[in-house]
């Protein structure tokens, strides 16, 4: 992997994020760096404000106050798509399929370039890195099994060949032989120098794949730093994640 | 502790006794276009138990204001009155069947669906009754003589009076009024409220909101029924068009552009719909522009309609921020 | 050739050709509905409007392809303008509001006709080389223009199902009829994706009301008409389906004109009877999803 130095602007950076979701006030002054090629575990129990802050840096529920940088631009208020052409590509909870697209379907119509040029994720590629999908090409959307939607959901993702992939929740509800399968896709995306931002209630596969990690309170930062660290505090990890 | 002070009540006090009034300062040709807009006041408060209600839009609500319009032309007698006594409740029930038949089959569909499946049915009385001879066919037909008041040898009022009538009528509206606010705040008017909101809800809470619904599109048709009646009562005259979908689609337009969410709205919107024709019908030929750009701007000035209005000047009375 | 046989033949054509041109203005409907989500009652305006266009546009330079070559594209901006001046407001309002405010629109292209066009019932010739008729029997002949209009019908039926199903914007489309937000989150702008659709729900429309000029005329109260119609097609299909929309209005066009010819006493009625039964059979249509 290129060194890189401190010298590049972070891929993504926020500053004092104030996010509301209708009247409730969901993240207090959130500040977030990501740089490229990192992988970072965003933790916290439910309900602290994690997926808001996903959704704020993507645009899709834009900050009421806060700025949002990418690779150095200001993308405070762009529209989500403007901000997903920057290289981000979002897994959702919840997976987000098109029920009347076919498999194939989807990945065509996700399918581009990534910001610099690069066609690291084609189709032949994701295919077989996901075999399962494979064999599936032109079955509905709707008709795959939760494993199946869960991968699509990430292969889709890829075929944007994205700088950064975020992930909300992607192995929930999956049984532990398919969420395996799925830590080691990211292991691999990994490897290829995209950057991971990843939230998900497994701490102990988190910790083993992400470098960085900040951990939500109540919609503050209450730690961000080395994935070690934080592992090297029990208590910290007991009371704010509660394993 | 002071009370909030709500400008809604003052209003409708205000209102009402403008209405009780009105006779004394207007000639007969406003009694009766104010007695027309109180006809469509509760055809249209009908329609709203349904739509602010309990969300279901129906197209064809003017199926029933037509039965009940019929239903008069049936029991009247060739040239002699009908009983008002007994024509009425007759015309009601007809309604309240037809709700009945009608409501078991569409509200199986939902959105735009039921939307239109209302529409259907009531175009088939449409086409029905345009070529039903023995009703009069697409001419129509003339009732001679209005329904008579007379119980037990007494005349309490006379219906071909302008003024009797337009005071009947305003009881009538008056009544189905308080009918509906007990409703609303009773149980079953807040299980359609719920209904509204999310079905699928109610439905994990326990609710038959399959029954919930056709009760509600029962009573909305027999209060349509009502007024078609009375409809038929004022000018002495039915044709096919009381069944038709510009009476639906009209009076559709009178409850969202009077507000689908206070119970005033829908007589809001009579009143601005049938004065607004009249005053620019009057101006100009074509009238149906300067209405139509009327109706656009209302829709984008006002987001709940005119009775949200009532409620904003409300808020601004009692001094609070602006943004409801 | 027995004249019974050629005459209910007749009706056969008559019904498909009736069908696909409500297959035109329906599937501009069903797609602006789908995929947007906006209920436009002026979308009979619209056909009224490519009507109007086309006759004034064909007397002035005398020649009908000419004016269906000017007419579509300006019945399209002034489409994109109403999308961009008034419905964009009412994205996330109650789909009433939307009712109410095309409601007032109607009224407001019905004057503006009055106004600019007049009262009147107009005809449009039929284009020149396609006046003939083909005879059929001694007395019954069938002319070659329904065909021609049936057969563009056809091709444009064909086009749209291409594009629906085969092209990444296709594709697109129907992903952004089931979850926006999840098309943004691609990086696919879905405001363009939804004035496309606009655009071309509009355009359907207007070049419907122009190639039936010639012989449906040109008269007041045609974009109501056709509205109601393809509404109820609209439905029997299914909302959002194209493949609905073409079965619907075939089904539609065939019951109206059997019905016209053999039982003209309940005309009107046969299609909504056959609304109402395919309701209560499927209470979304035929191919629409529950729930919509």
């Amino acid at each position: 992997m290129p060194e890189r130095g401190p010298a590049d602007p972070p891929l993504v950076e926020a500053r004092g994020l104030h996010t509301f979701y209708g009247p409730s006030h969901v993240l207090h002054g959130v500040d977030f760096s990501l740089r490229r090629g990192e992988t970072i575990a965003l933790m916290g129990r439910n309900g602290m404000g994690k997926t808001t802050l996903l959704r704020s840096l993507l645009g899709l529920t834009p900050p009421r106050s806060g700025e949002v940088f990418i690779d150095g631009r200001n993308m405070t208020g762009a529209p989500p798509h403007a901000i997903a052409r920057q290289g981000i590509a979002f897994v959702p909870e919840g997976r987000g399929i098109f029920v009347t697209l076919s498999v194939r379907e989807h990945l065509v119509m996700a399918a581009r370039p990534g910001r610099d040029g690069r066609r690291d994720w084609t189709l032949e590629r994701v295919l077989a890195t996901f075999p399962r999908l494979a064999e599936r090409l032109d079955r509905g959307g709707a008709l795959l099994s939760g494993g199946e939607q869960q991968m699509l959901t990430i292969s889709r993702a890829l075929m944007t060949n994205p700088d950064l992939l975020i992930l909300d929740e992607a192995t929930e509800g999956l049984a532990p032989l398919i969420a395996k399968e799925i830590w080691a896709i990211l292991r691999q995306v990994r490897a290829g120098g995209t950057a991971v931002l990843i939230v998900d209630k497994n701490v102990a596969a988190l910790a083993a794949v992400a470098d960085r990690a900040v951990v939500l309170v109540k919609g503050r930062v209450a730690f961000a730093g080395g994935t070690a660290e934080l592992m090297a505090q029990p208590e910290m990890v007991h009371r704010h994640l509660g394993v | 502790m002071t009370r909030r002070f709500r400008l809604g009540p003052w209003l409708l006090a205000l209102a009402a006794l403008a209405l009780l009034a009105f006779p004394a300062v207007a000639g007969k040709f406003y009694q009766q276009l104010f007695s027309t807009i109180m006809i469509m006041a509760i055809f249209a408060m009908s329609l709203n138990l349904l739509v602010g209600g309990a969300g279901l839009v129906s197209l064809g609500h003017a199926a029933f204001f037509g039965l009940g319009a019929y239903a008069l032309l049936l029991l009247s007698p060739a040239y002699a009155a009908a009983s008002l006594w007994l024509s009425l409740p007759a015309a009601v029930a007809l309604a309240a069947a037809a709700a009945l038949a009608i409501g078991l089959l569409v509200l199986r569909s939902s959105g735009v669906y039921f939307i239109m499946a209302t529409l259907a049915f009531a175009q088939m009385f449409f086409y029905y009754v345009t070529g039903a001879k023995w009703l009069g066919g697409s001419d129509g037909a003339y009732i001679y003589v209005k329904p008579d008041a007379a119980l037990f040898g007494l005349t309490p009022f006379r219906l071909a009076d302008t003024r009797d009538f337009y005071y009947v009528t305003l009881a009538l509206m008056a009544a189905t009024y308080l009918l509906l606010h007990v409703l609303r705040y009773a149980p079953f008017g807040r299980v359609l409220r719920g209904i509204r909101a999310n079905e699928q809800r109610m439905r994990a809470l326990g609710f038959a909101t399959f029954r919930y619904k056709l009760a509600g599109f029962v009573i909305a048709g027999a209060l349509a029924g009502l007024a078609g009646y009375l409809d038929a009562a004022q000018f002495g005259f039915v044709n096919p068009d009381l069944f038709g979908w510009r009476q639906s689609g009209i009076v559709l337009m009178m409850v969202i552009l009077g507000g689908m969410n206070a119970l005033p709205g829908p007589i809001l919107g009579a009143f601005a719909l049938v004065l607004l024709q009249d005053f620019l019908a009057d101006a100009t030929r074509h009238w149906l522009l300067p209405m139509g750009l009327f109706i656009i701007l209302a829709v984008l000035a006002l987001p709940q309609g005119l009775s949200g209005l009532a409620l904003r000047l409300g808020a601004f009375a009692r001094g609070e921020a602006r943004g409801a | 050739m027995d004249t019974g046989l050629v005459f209910f033949l007749i009706q056969v054509l008559n019904g498909v050709q009736l069908g696909l041109l409500l297959f035109l203005v329906a599937s501009g409907l069903t797609l602006i509905f789908g995929i947007m989500g906006i209920i436009n009652l002026a979308h009979g305006s619209f056909y009224m409007l490519g009507a109007y266009l086309a006759f004034s546009l064909a007397e002035l330079c005398g020649s009908f392809w000419l004016s269906l070559l000017i007419a579509v594209p300006l019945t399209v901006l002034i489409g994109l303008a109403l999308e961009a001046a008034l419905f964009r407001l009412l994205y996330t309002r109650d789909h009433l509001y939307q009712v109410l405010l095309t409601y007032g629109l109607i009224l407001v292209f019905e004057e503006l006709r009055s106004l600019i066009f007049g009262d009147d019932v107009h005809g449009v010739a039929v284009p020149g080389f396609l006046e003939a008729s083909i005879p059929l029997t001694d007395t019954l002949s069938y002319p070659v223009y329904r065909l021609f209009m049936s057969a563009v019908c056809l091709a444009i039926a064909g086009g749209l199902a291409l594009l629906i199903r085969r092209t990444r914007l296709g594709m697109t489309i129907r992903a952004g009829a089931v979850n926006r937000e999840m098309v943004q989150s691609l990086g696919i702008d879905i405001g363009l994706v939804y004035r496309f659709v606009f655009a071309l729900g509009v355009a359907l429309a207007a070049f419907a009301g122009m190639i039936a000029a010639p012989v449906a005329s040109v008269f007041p109260g045609m974009g109501n008409q056709i509205l109601i119609v393809s509404f109820v097609v609209v439905v029997i299909g299914g909302i959002g389906s194209i493949k609905g929309a073409f079965l619907g209005a075939l089904l539609i066009g065939l019951a109206d004109t059997f019905g016209q010819v053999y039982a003209p006493a309940i005309a009107g009625m046969t299609v909504y009877v056959l609304m109402a039964a395919v309701l209560l059979w499927r209470p979304a249509g035929l191919f629409g999803r529950a729930g919509s």
